[in-house]
């Protein structure tokens, strides 16, 4: 039941997607939301979209495990939706009460459904694509500048990577302590929500001790190793911006051309 | 009569998945009551999805499971019983106590079983005996108990609710020799006395040869033999295939036996060994 989580979830494979460096792929993410947000008509929307498509395709991950990461916000896209529908000026079409449809409304809905869907299509194609400890080295990296406001952007990354790397861990441990819980009769599954809530005090409290215990062996092991944060430190893996990187960049910069002629040579249809 | 029966048990994992597995195949066991019944097999042959099958805590994906003569699975709703009648004790069970005062934690499953407090008090004090926990140590918190005592502690929050059929996974895993050697006095004490079935999983050849009196060996999610202790430890080659051993004193024996020296074969015991090596001298002064 907890394995179900697809979000955030590492996918190994060796798709071009794949391999792109991750700093690259931040930051193209990054490029790619700022896109969707700047098309202002459906022609651009659509060319976004069928690149985002594209590159989903590109990861030669099933279809199936994207699917399952939109359902879970499904109900983000239609909610956002259907009140767009409601909030657009001018002559309404349709009219329920106080509430009126008007074609901007109908554009709107189908601009904020489409910007969302997508945006959730590109970031899971980031995390399906990218190791945790990649992503989290790319941060670093990509963050570094901040150093110069005293801001420890090693230390933040460290503890990024440890939560991600104890994900897995930690729900492992919570199955095992249910089980052991409904071994001696533990009832989750029936009455109300204060007795649900309550039968689930004998899996927390033990699942707490069981983090800090953790964390202390963990803290001890590092020192062990004579960590001592960011400074000085080398890294045994070293990014490397690619040929492939520089082919990424430049279909994102056509991508953002397409747009931008769009925008300037089309009508707008939301503003 | 046959207290556990099971009729082409199997078990898949992420069936229908890139990642399926198979951990139990075809399974076909029979365990009387009464019986102390050892565990054996290599890591990954299955012998903890089994246990969990048979308390109702992983449903089979095929076969049947049946507890004094009833399929276990007949009533969903009713699982909850069937794992008040087969008390399953996880690996490193220590790490599921979670309440204030050792008491309230034994008390826990016999709460969940609905009885009266009079009736949940004694329950906590017989298995607190049966498992060697020192009765100051009631009044304690959990989290102040040794390594040893919370294993103690957690193996009473099991017995505590009198079932059936105890099975333990790997209880001794982690503890001291002088640990486990009273652990599994205390767990082979608790048999004699109250006469039920036990299970007992185990890497260690000589733990099962002290406790059990027939042998489960599990190996690639199969059940390769079901015989009493001697019959399997006297298959030591084949034992040895599967990535198993037989206890050291028994390989000894079973080697000067080789040698031309006239010992019995099936020795399980330093005792026993002690005891033939000795009437051996007598014989050949």
């Amino acid at each position: 039941m907890l394995k179900d989580v697809t979000l955030g979830q590492f996918l190994p494979g060796v798709s071009p997607i794949h391999r792109l460096d991750p700093r690259a792929k931040i930051l193209f993410l990054i490029a790619l939301i700022v896109f969707i947000f700047i098309t202002s008509n459906y022609i651009s929307l659509a060319l976004v979209a069928a690149f985002i498509v594209a590159l989903v395709f590109m990861t030669r991950i099933p279809v199936k495990m994207y699917l399952k990461s939109m359902k879970m916000i499904l109900f983000i896209v239609l909610f956002t939706g259907i009140i767009n529908l409601f909030y657009g000026r001018g002559e309404p079409l349709v009219k329920i009460g106080f509430l009126q449809i008007t074609e901007a409304g109908i554009n709107n809905a189908v601009f904020v459904a489409v910007r969302i869907a997508v945006l959730i299509l590109a970031s899971s194609m980031l995390t399906f694509t990218t190791s945790p400890t990649d992503l989290t080295d790319a941060l670093e990296r990509l963050l570094k500048p901040l150093t110069v406001f005293h801001i420890k952007v090693h230390e933040i990354a460290m503890m990024m990577t440890i939560a991600l790397r104890f994900v897995p861990t930690l729900l492992e441990e919570t199955d095992k302590i249910m089980s052991a819980q409904k071994a001696r009769g533990a009832d989750m599954e029936s009455g109300n929500l204060i007795k649900r809530i309550k039968a689930l005090i004998p899996v927390l409290i033990p699942l707490f001790v069981s983090a800090f215990r953790r964390a202390e062996e963990l803290a001890t092991a590092m020192e062990c190793r004579c960590y001592q944060g960011g400074s000085g430190r080398t890294r045994m893996k070293r990014l490397h911006f690619g040929k492939a990187d520089l082919y990424g960049l430049a279909a994102c910069l056509l991508v953002l051309c397409g747009v931008i002629i769009c925008n300037i040579f089309l009508p707008a249809t939301v503003r | 009569m046959n207290v556990i029966e099971t009729e082409n048990l199997s078990f898949v994992y992420g069936q229908g998945t890139p990642f399926e597995k198979t951990a139990n195949d075809r399974l076909n066991i029979q365990i009387k009551e009464g019986e102390f019944v050892g565990i054996i097999g290599h890591t990954g042959s299955g012998k903890s999805t089994l246990v969990q099958m048979l308390n109702g805590l992983i449903k089979p994906t095929s076969g049947t499971i049946r507890l004094e003569g009833t399929d276990i699975w007949q009533s969903p709703k009713e699982i909850r019983k069937i794992r008040f009648k087969v008390g399953l004790v996880f690996q490193y069970p220590e790490y599921q106590l979670f309440e204030e005062t050792v008491e309230k934690d034994i008390a826990y499953g016999p709460r969940n079983m609905g009885l009266s407090e009079g009736d949940i008090r004694e329950r906590v004090i017989s298995a607190a005996r049966f498992s060697g926990l020192r009765s100051e140590l009631l009044s304690k918190s959990p989290f102040d108990l040794s390594g040893g005592e919370k294993r103690r502690a957690a193996i009473a929050g099991v017995i505590a609710m009198d079932p059936d059929v105890l099975i333990l996974d790997e209880p001794t895993a982690g503890l001291d020799p002088a640990g486990r050697d009273v652990l599994l006095a205390q767990i082979s004490q608790y048999h004699k006395e109250r006469k039920n079935t036990v299970l007992l999983v185990s890497h260690s050849m000589e733990d099962i040869a002290k406790t059990a009196d027939r042998i489960l060996v599990m190996n690639r999610g199969r059940a390769e033999m079901l015989e009493d202790t001697r019959t399997v430890f006297s298959r030591g080659e084949e034992l040895e295939k599967m990535g198993l051993r037989v206890p050291q004193i028994t390989k000894i024996m079973s080697g000067l036996q080789k040698r031309g020296f006239d010992v019995p074969s099936g020795i399980l015991t330093v005792e026993q060994a002690a005891g033939v090596l000795a009437a051996y001298r007598g014989r050949s002064v």
